[in-house]
């Protein structure tokens, strides 16, 4: 067991937006939160990444109490909606950051970046990019690169909050099999929040389908189509019938 | 392509004749503008010229390397050295807590940053004076410890803090607010402190507006009149600031004096322009 979610809850002022959430996840794994804007999940995630702080309720990574451990120190890679990429810094000198903020006895030596830089733009197929600005990208090579700059710090675990969202239907598609092949291939777990149905039945090992502030069902794609836990998500999941007749994925 | 053909299309004389009007108009707002513009402002700053080398370049030389004169400059320059560090570090300080956290009496904090704008500087001094000089509030219990705040640098050097505190704040909100958290929690998640944070992420996004609000606030430290002529006490030689001296210059009737004097001035408020345009070519969203 990677990750583990225990009765987490969170108020905005009197509005209770998660809802003592439980959630366990396998070392490796994919997991999608679904559902509709709203449910919180990106809450949730950003919950899970440190950016935020849960009212109530524990998070415990590899058996270790991370409740109230800072973002700096979970090293968990994530990949904004925005990319948030440093616009005033090049494609490498962005991935590189992580690894030179590091302290002294822990950050590696100049020339070990600048090689472990290009091995991870070389695996994102951007390696010819070094030296642009994130100005001079487009959407699917910025979002390449926002996972390359996760990836460098040597996550224990990968963060999604949409990152195809911004993305026009085609290079969504392309990028979707590349991070999943890249997610195996590096062998950590990931997170993925999203609101689009295709995207998780495609990707995730299993889904956690969420709706105001509670996961109503989690299980892999074809056990949730199977047998949808609950009406929410049954109608919820109305029109993925076509994708399932088309045989994609799984 | 349709370029072509229009120009080639004879014109209809209505359109021909709202074309006319239109030329007209802009003529006439251009001229009125410029007109304005060189009566108003082009004018004056002509006539300090004109006036501080009336009597020839050996005399305007004299009259600035005057002791007082000098100590005049002196005194400016350090009031603006010692104001503009903390103002920098003021309005960081106070555009971060505004932008980045939500507490209680945001709001209050968001109209008093704004409230030296509104206050006469005149009327600012005076305050000071009531709470911090010998006989005041604060000042009088100094006053037993032996330590004199109005009347010397220490005065000036408040003032000025309080005519132009807002300058950097004001220059920093609008764009921290619109670029927003997504950068800096990114550095936060990729392991950076919150120092680390600021130094190579936050730094670099606001630097043209810092600077460009320190430009700001700077001619207003070194021009400042009022306030500062309430707490200075005007003792010659050794609490005139440039704008003070030139009042003085001018009142013991040393014309050309109080002109040069003068023209370090405008030569201050020149360099400001320059600077400001330089730094809005580069960096529009200042402003």
């Amino acid at each position: 067991m990677a990750l583990n979610i225990q009765d987490v809850t969170k108020f905005y002022g009197s509005n209770k937006v998660l809802d003592q959430v439980n959630l366990t996840m396998q070392k490796g794994e994919f997991i999608a939160l679904l559902g509709p804007s709203g449910s919180g999940k990106t809450t949730l995630l950003r919950i899970i990444a440190g950016l935020q702080f849960a009212d109530g309720g524990l998070l415990s990574f590899d058996g270790e109490d991370i409740t109230g451990t800072e973002a700096r120190l979970r090293r968990f890679g994530m990949v904004f909606q925005s990319y948030a990429l440093f616009e005033h810094m090049t494609v490498a000198e962005n991935v590189a950051f992580g690894l030179k903020m590091r302290p002294r006895a822990t950050r590696p030596a100049r020339a070990e970046i600048g090689s472990r830089v290009q091995a991870l733009l070389e695996m994102g197929e951007i390696g010819q990019l070094a030296d642009r600005y994130p100005s001079q990208l487009s959407g699917g090579q910025r979002q390449r690169v926002a996972l390359a700059r996760a990836l460098a710090i040597e996550p224990r675990l990968l963060l999604l909050d949409e990152p195809f969202s911004a993305l026009d239907t085609k290079v969504r598609k392309g990028l979707r099999g590349a991070l999943r092949d890249l997610q195996k291939r590096v062998g950590i777990g990931a997170i993925l929040v999203t609101h689009d149905q295709e995207e998780a039945f495609e990707i995730a090992d299993r889904i956690a389908i969420m709706a105001d502030g509670r996961i109503e069902q989690f299980d892999k794609p074809e056990n949730i189509l199977k047998a949808p836990a609950t009406p929410f998500v049954a109608e919820f999941l109305e029109g993925l019938g076509a994708w399932q007749n088309a045989g994609a994925g799984i | 392509m349709t370029a072509a053909t229009v120009t080639h299309a004879p014109l209809h004389p209505q359109i021909a004749a709202f074309h006319r009007r239109q030329r007209l108009k802009r003529l006439a707002l251009i001229l009125s503008a410029a007109a304005f513009a060189l009566l108003v402002m082009g004018l004056p700053v002509i006539a300090i010229v004109a006036r501080a080398f009336q009597e020839g370049l050996a005399v305007y030389a004299a009259n600035i390397v005057e002791p007082d004169t000098l100590h005049a400059i002196g005194l400016t320059v350090l009031t603006a050295l010692i104001v503009l560090p903390i103002n920098i570090v003021y309005g960081i300080a106070v555009a971060w807590a505004i932008t980045r956290f939500r507490f209680p009496g945001r709001r209050i904090l968001l109209t008093i940053i704004e409230l030296p704008f509104s206050i006469s500087p005149i009327v600012a001094g005076l305050c000071y004076l009531l709470i911090y000089g010998a006989t005041g509030l604060v000042g009088s219990w100094l006053d037993g410890w032996n330590v004199q705040l109005m009347f010397n640098l220490t005065g000036i050097v408040l003032v000025s803090l309080f005519v132009t505190c807002p300058f950097v704040a004001r220059e920093l909100i609008p764009l921290m607010q619109v670029s927003g958290r997504d950068q800096e929690e990114a550095a936060l998640t990729l392991g950076a402190s919150g120092w680390q944070t600021f130094r190579h992420v936050t730094l670099h996004n606001i630097r043209w507006a810092l600077l460009y609000g320190a430009i700001l606030a700077n001619a207003r430290v070194m021009g400042e009149f009022g306030a500062v002529s309430v707490v200075s006490g005007n003792i010659r030689g050794e609490t005139m600031t440039l704008p003070l001296q030139v009042q003085l210059l001018y009142d013991d009737y040393n014309a050309t004096g109080a002109f040069a004097a003068a023209t370090v001035l405008t030569l201050i408020a020149v360099i400001t322009l320059v600077l400001r345009s330089l730094i809005e070519a580069r960096h529009p969203h200042a402003s």
